[in-house]
């Protein structure tokens, strides 16, 4: 799938467009409702509260009761967004995760709010760079990364009429939009931003605004790259991936995860399958970050526009040299 | 099916009683075949099962997905021989399909899996996980102003979990009095006597701190469970009945003792253990 992009000047926060999808799903379906862990205000769900009180459910601070009731509401047929921050939501509840939605695909939107290194300062106890690696082996559990508002709504309408478990993974940090608003998402397949033949940027969630600004560069250099919105993390667009291994001389991944087991990892897992090539994996490098804001640590582990272009014109190199 | 209202009790309890007894024998014949098993447990909480799908629930087993069933929820999914021996009883399950159990390609797991058996709500195996689940089934029930209850099953070791009080918080908070909690107080779990281990007492009181309807019942006697499953609920508080009962109940050599949490029986002790279960029958 290709989409023509419009990067906008203006930065948003996709929470607001979560929140404002989500109360409307509930004012239309009645099926519809909330599930959190005392996260009434970095959901953003203190407006879903007021509006549907009854179909609103904070267990306090207990994870694996949110996802084990989540799971129990939808068997009795109801559609639960089940959101709290995803470093608490993933590794607190991951056996319910694994066994009362992806073992016995119950119907639970599971919304991992703040993901990456959202909460910055706050330190590595409440970044979430890991969930990625383990949500995605987890049979029958879809997992999604958007990359702005207008793709965050939609996988919020797709989450809703899929009739099984999904993990959406959403940041607080301000991106600007990407795509046009009659945006449709569609699970397992890649949305090709830009075309190039000579590297192949693949990126998720809130890098992936970095990675066509890297590609701008890289065109100044008359470097061709693809740019690949890897939103889809599971089921992963696997002839999208072998077709940036067969027509480009490298693939460099970016997201703001560990590089081990997410995007990276699940890259090189295909392309290693099916057709060999270099990949440069850009994330967190197997540590837990230091001190800093978001914006800081992701630039001092290099995951910037122009981090981005460095990493390509390396891999290209490494490529000429054979 | 409905509760059997119109029987005479004492009728009803002889049917039930008789009905356990053909549960445990059919339960013990499936864990000698599978050579895996957990037959203490099948044992304890055969009567409590017995007594939900034969008569306190509201069930179809021609469409066990009716939409106003009530839910149960098989906590301690390993007592997966006496769920399957008895949803067969109450005609859920093609009884020639027990004897599969545990079999390459089985829909008869180990722990219960509500994609391969109709009836079977939640799966369960890892322990703690039945309580949560029943809670948004009954928040659901609340939600859709439907009138069906959610009765769930745990182990006394279990609630050594602690997403059983996150549960039990919630449900409390919630006013779920659509949810019946019945722990089979057996007293053995699989290393060592509960008591022993992690001592559960004042099991009672620590319900009642946590805002929960307890009662206390014999969970072997019939009569004092369909009192208690029954039984109108108190409004605005979830019900949790401690079912004392015996691990291994009605086989001399399996009574309280910790080594049938997981024992395989002998081909002598099988037979054995039948005589003993028919002989109770008359």
């Amino acid at each position: 799938m290709s989409v023509e992009v419009a990067t906008s000047a203006d930065l948003f926060d996709c929470r607001n467009a979560f929140v404002s999808t989500l109360e409307e799903m509930a004012a239309a379906d009645r099926r519809v409702c909330a599930v959190v862990n005392d996260s009434v205000s970095s959901t953003k769900l203190k407006g879903f509260r007021e509006k549907f009180p009854d179909r609103f459910v904070n267990v306090g601070i207990a994870e694996q009761n949110m996802v084990g009731t989540s799971a129990g509401l939808a068997s009795a047929g109801m559609i639960p967004f089940c959101c709290g921050a995803s470093c608490f939501l993933t590794a607190r509840a991951m056996e319910q995760v694994k066994v009362d939605l992806g073992y016995a695909k119950n119907n639970v939107k599971l919304c991992g709010m703040s993901s990456g290194m959202a909460y910055g300062e706050l330190g590595p106890t409440h970044h979430s760079i890991e969930d990625l690696a383990w949500t995605r082996v987890i049979p029958n559990l879809m997992v999604v990364v958007p990359a702005d508002p207008i793709e965050t709504r939609a996988v919020m309408l797709w989450a809703r009429d899929y009739v099984g478990p999904v993990f959406v993974r959403l940041s607080r940090m301000p991106v600007p939009k990407l795509l046009s608003g009659d945006f449709v998402f569609e699970p397992g397949k890649a949305v090709t931003l830009r075309e190039g033949d000579d590297i192949a940027l693949l990126a998720n969630g809130v890098l992936v605004a970095r990675a066509l600004q890297a590609a701008e560069k890289l065109h100044e250099r008359r470097i061709g790259a693809r740019v690949l919105n890897m939103s889809s993390m599971a089921p992963m667009d696997r002839e999208a991936v072998i077709a940036a291994a067969r027509e480009t001389r490298g693939i460099v991944t970016i997201e703001e995860a560990s590089v081990y087991g997410g995007l990276g990892g699940a890259v090189a897992e295909i392309i290693a399958d099916e057709h060999p090539t270099l990949v440069k994996r850009m994330g967190v490098p197997g540590v837990f970050a230091p001190t800093g804001s978001v914006e800081f640590l992701l630039e001092h582990f290099g995951l910037t526009a122009s981090g981005i272009e460095k990493a390509a014109v390396e891999l290209l190199n490494k490529a000429a040299m054979g | 099916m409905s509760a059997t209202n119109t029987e005479e009790i004492p009728g009803l309890e002889r049917r039930l009683r008789q009905a356990s007894i053909a549960v445990r024998r059919n339960a013990l014949r499936m864990v000698h075949h599978a050579k895996l098993g957990h037959p203490g447990g099948d044992f304890s909480s055969t009567d409590v099962l017995v007594t939900l799908y034969l008569s306190v629930m509201k069930i179809d087993p021609r469409n066990p997905a009716w939409p106003n069933r009530d839910r149960f929820v098989m906590s301690k999914g390993h007592s997966s021989a006496a769920l399957y021996a008895t949803l067969a009883a109450a005609g859920m399950l093609e009884e020639a399909a027990l004897a599969t159990y545990m079999d390459p390609l089985s829909l008869l797991n180990g722990h219960p899996d509500r994609n391969k058996v109709a009836g079977v709500e939640a799966n369960t195996g890892p322990l703690g996980h039945g309580l949560p689940i029943a809670t948004g089934c009954a928040l659901a029930a609340k939600m859709q102003r439907a009138a069906w209850r959610t009765f769930v099953l745990t182990g006394d070791g279990e609630l050594q979990e602690g997403s059983n009080w996150e549960a039990a918080l919630c449900a409390a908070q919630y006013k779920l009095d659509n949810l019946v909690l019945i722990v089979d107080r057996n007293r053995i779990q699989q290393g060592d006597f509960t008591e022993s281990t992690i001592n559960m007492n004042p099991l009672g009181e620590k319900w009642r701190a946590f805002g929960w309807h307890v009662i206390e019942v014999n969970g072997h006697n019939h009569g004092e469970l369909l009192r208690a499953l029954s039984g109108p609920a108190l409004p605005g508080k979830p019900t949790c009945v401690i079912a004392n009962t015996i691990k291994g109940h009605g086989v001399s050599f399996m009574e309280n003792n910790p080594a049938w949490h997981h024992g395989v029986p002998t081909d002598a002790q099988l037979a054995q253990a039948l005589d003993e279960l028919a002989k109770e029958e008359l």
